[in-house]
C-alpha cells in the first residue's frame, strides 16, 4: 500500500525545486530501464526467439537435463551445511560473550571478499592432482577437483556467509530472555531451541536460504575452475549456459539461463515480500 | 565483563546451554572450509620464493591486467558512487508509483547470475544488440570486446551496493536538520551540500569500497562481454582461469595471493568505513 509520507512535503523550503526532482527521477527511472529491465527482457527474449517449442526443446536435451539435475544436488547438499552452521554459529555468537567475537564475525564475512576464481582455485591447491593431498586421493581414488565434491565444496564456500550473517544480528537483538525463562521452567537446550529460538527466528532464516540458495545455483567462477566442464557430469546450470554460448546456441543458453533467471525473480519476489512483512512487523 | 571472572566459574555462570558445542562446530568448519584453503593460497605463494613472484607479477600480461582490473573497477565504482546515491536519493525522498517495485528491483544484479548477466548484457551491447546498435551506428563505438564493455558490465554487477548502503542512512536522516537550515536562510543547494551530503559521506564510501571490491573479483559477467583479448580486455580474475588452464599453477596462485590481499585490506578499509558511520549516526 502506498501512503504519503508526510517528510518530503512537509515544508518548501525543504522540497527539491521541480527541475531537479525530475532530473533526477528521470535519471533513476532512465538507468533502471537500461540496467535492470532490459537485460531481463533480453533473457527471455532470445530464449523464445524460435518460440515455445524451441524453448522447451532446448531445455528436455540430456546435457541440459542433467545440468539442472546436478545444480539440484549440490545446492540440496550446500544449502543445508551452511544453514546447520549460520544457526551454529548465530547460536555462539548472539546468545555469549567471549574474547575474539569481531574477529570471529569479520572472519566469517571472508569469502564474499574472495573473488570467485580464487575461491575454486583454493580446492584446487589442496586437492587436484599436483595439490597437497592430489598423490593421498589417487592413491584412494577419490576424485574431489574435476567431480562433484569439488562442486559441493566450491559452492558451500562462495555461499558460507549468507545465513550467519542474517542470523547474528537478528538472534542479537532478540535476546535470551525467553530462552531463560524456558529454561528455568525446567525445558532442557534442544527444546529450548526448537520451541523458542527457532520459531522466533524463522523469517530470518528463510531469508538467509533464500539468498544462500540463489547464490548456490548461480555460482559460475568458483565452480567453473573446480568442475573442468565434463558435460553432462560436471557441468551445472551456469556452466551449461556458458558450454551452450560458446557453441553458439543462443537458443539454448539463453533457454537454459531463463531458469535461472526465473529463480533470481522469485528470490527478489520473497526477499521484497519479507522485507515488507519485517518493516508491518516495526512500529512506524 | 567476563573477562574478570576465572574461565572455568564463567562457564558454569552461563545459564543458556550449548556455548562449546556451537562454538566448536563454528570453529571447525570455518577452519576446514575457509581458513585452511586460503592458507593453502599463501603458503603455496610463498613456496615460489621472493625473485619468482617479482618476476611472475611484473611480467608484462600480468602488469596489464592489473591495471585494467584496477582502473576500469574504479571508473565503474565512481559511477556507481553518484548514480547509486541518486537512486537511493529517489527511493527514499520522493514519491512515485512503482517506487516499491523499483526498490525491491534494484538488488536484481545480486540474485542474477554472474554467467546470466554476462550473456544478457553481451546481447544488448554487441554492435547489432538492442543498445549496442544504436551506439554502433551513431558513434562508430564497439561496447562489446572493449573495455567500454567490462566497464558497462560492472556497473550493473556494483550499483546495487552505493543504493544500499545509502538508502538507510538517508531514511534515518533527521529531516530537522534540513528544516533548521532552510530556517536560517540556507538555500536548498546550501542545504544538500553542508548538511546532507556531510552525513551520507561514510554509507557512500562503503558503498563505493564495497563495489570496487567486487569489482576486482568479479569474473562471469565480465568474461562474456570482454572477449578476452591478453593485453586489452584480460581481467585479473580472467588471467588467473588463463593460467590454470595451461596449468601454469604457480603463476595463477601467485596472482591469486595478491589479489587476495587487496581484498583483504579493502575489507579492513570497509569496517573502518562502516565504524565510522556508525560513530556519525549517534550524534544525529
Amino acid at each position: 500500500m502506498e501512503t504519503i509520507s508526510p517528510i518530503p512535503m512537509r515544508h518548501p523550503a525543504i522540497r527539491d525545486p521541480w527541475p531537479v526532482r525530475a532530473v533526477l527521477l528521470i535519471t533513476a527511472i532512465v538507468f533502471a530501464v537500461l540496467f535492470l529491465f532490459v537485460p531481463l527482457l533480453a533473457v527471455f527474449y532470445e530464449a523464445f526467439q524460435k518460440g515455445i517449442p524451441g524453448y522447451l526443446a532446448a531445455l528436455g536435451k540430456p546435457a541440459s537435463q542433467s545440468a539442472i539435475q546436478l545444480t539440484l544436488l549440490v545446492a540440496a547438499i550446500a544449502v543445508p551445511a551452511n544453514l546447520i552452521f549460520g544457526v551454529a554459529a548465530s547460536w555462539a555468537i548472539a546468545k555469549f560473550n567471549f574474547p575474539g567475537k569481531t574477529v570471529l564475525i569479520s572472519l566469517i564475512d571472508l569469502p564474499f571478499a574472495v573473488s570467485p576464481v580464487t575461491s575454486g582455485l583454493v580446492f584446487v591447491l589442496l586437492f587436484g592432482a599436483r595439490g597437497w593431498f592430489g598423490p593421498l586421493l589417487s592413491a584412494w581414488n577419490i576424485k574431489i577437483i574435476f567431480a562433484l565434491p569439488g562442486i559441493v565444496l566450491a559452492t558451500i564456500f562462495v555461499t558460507f556467509p549468507f545465513v550467519a550473517r542474517e542470523l547474528i544480528p537478528l538472534l542479537t537483538s532478540q535476546g535470551s530472555d525467553e530462552e531463560q525463562a524456558a529454561l528455568s521452567l525446567g525445558a532442557n537446550g534442544w527444546q529450548t531451541f526448537w520451541r523458542i529460538t527457532l520459531p522466533k527466528a524463522r523469517w530470518g532464516i528463510l531469508y538467509g536460504v533464500i539468498l544462500c540458495n540463489a547464490r548456490a545455483m548461480g555460482e559460475f567462477g568458483a565452480v567453473s575452475v573446480v568442475s573442468g566442464h565434463i558435460r553432462g557430469l560436471t557441468n551445472t546450470i551456469p556452466l551449461h549456459v556458458e558450454v551452450l554460448y560458446n557453441d553458439y546456441d543462443y537458443v539454448g543458453a539463453f533457454a537454459v539461463a531463463s531458469l535461472l533467471t526465473v529463480l533470481a525473480l522469485i528470490t527478489l519476489l520473497i526477499k521484497a515480500l519479507l522485507t515488507w512483512r519485517r518493516a508491518d512487523l516495526l512500529p512506524d | 565483563m567476563t573477562n574478570s571472572v576465572p574461565f572455568s566459574l564463567w562457564w558454569r555462570r552461563q545459564i543458556l546451554p550449548g556455548f562449546g558445542l556451537t562454538l566448536g562446530f563454528t570453529l571447525v568448519y570455518l577452519s576446514l572450509i575457509v581458513l585452511i584453503p586460503l592458507a593453502a593460497l599463501f603458503v603455496k605463494a610463498s613456496g615460489i620464493g621472493f625473485d619468482g613472484l617479482v618476476r611472475t607479477i611484473l611480467s608484462p600480461r600480468v602488469l596489464a591486467a592489473f591495471q585494467l582490473s584496477f582502473s576500469v573497477s574504479f571508473y565503474a565504482a565512481l559511477v556507481n558512487l553518484f548514480l547509486g546515491t541518486i537512486l537511493a536519493w529517489v527511493l527514499v525522498r520522493y514519491r512515485f508509483p512503482g517506487r516499491r517495485f523499483l526498490d525491491a528491483i534494484v538488488d536484481f544484479p545480486f540474485a542474477l547470475p554472474t554467467a546470466v548477466a554476462g550473456i544478457a548484457l553481451t546481447a544488448i551491447y554487441s554492435p547489432n544488440g538492442w543498445i549496442g546498435g544504436p551506439v554502433h551506428t551513431l558513434t562508430g563505438w564497439k561496447l562489446t570486446f572493449t573495455p567500454l564493455g567490462i566497464f558497462l558490465a560492472l556497473v550493473f554487477i556494483g550499483f546495487p551496493f552505493v543504493v544500499r548502503t545509502v538508502q538507510p542512512v538517508l531514511a534515518d536522516l533527521n529531516i530537522e536538520f534540513e528544516e533548521a537550515a532552510a530556517s536560517l536562510g540556507a538555500s536548498r543547494l546550501q542545504t544538500i551540500f553542508r548538511i546532507v551530503i556531510p552525513e551520507l559521506i561514510p554509507a557512500a564510501l562503503t558503498g563505493f569500497t564495497l563495489a570496487f571490491a567486487r569489482a576486482l573479483g568479479e569474473y562471469g559477467s565480465v568474461v562474456f562481454i570482454s572477449g578476452n583479448m591478453p593485453m586489452k580486455t584480460e581481467i585479473v580474475p580472467l588471467l588467473i582461469m588463463m593460467e590454470l588452464d595451461q596449468f601454469h599453477y604457480t603463476e595463477a596462485t601467485v596472482i591469486a595471493a595478491v589479489m587476495l590481499i587487496v581484498s583483504l585490506v579493502l575489507l579492513f578499509l570497509i569496517n573502518g568505513l562502516q565504524r565510522w558511520g556508525k560513530l556519525k549516526g549517534e550524534f544525529v
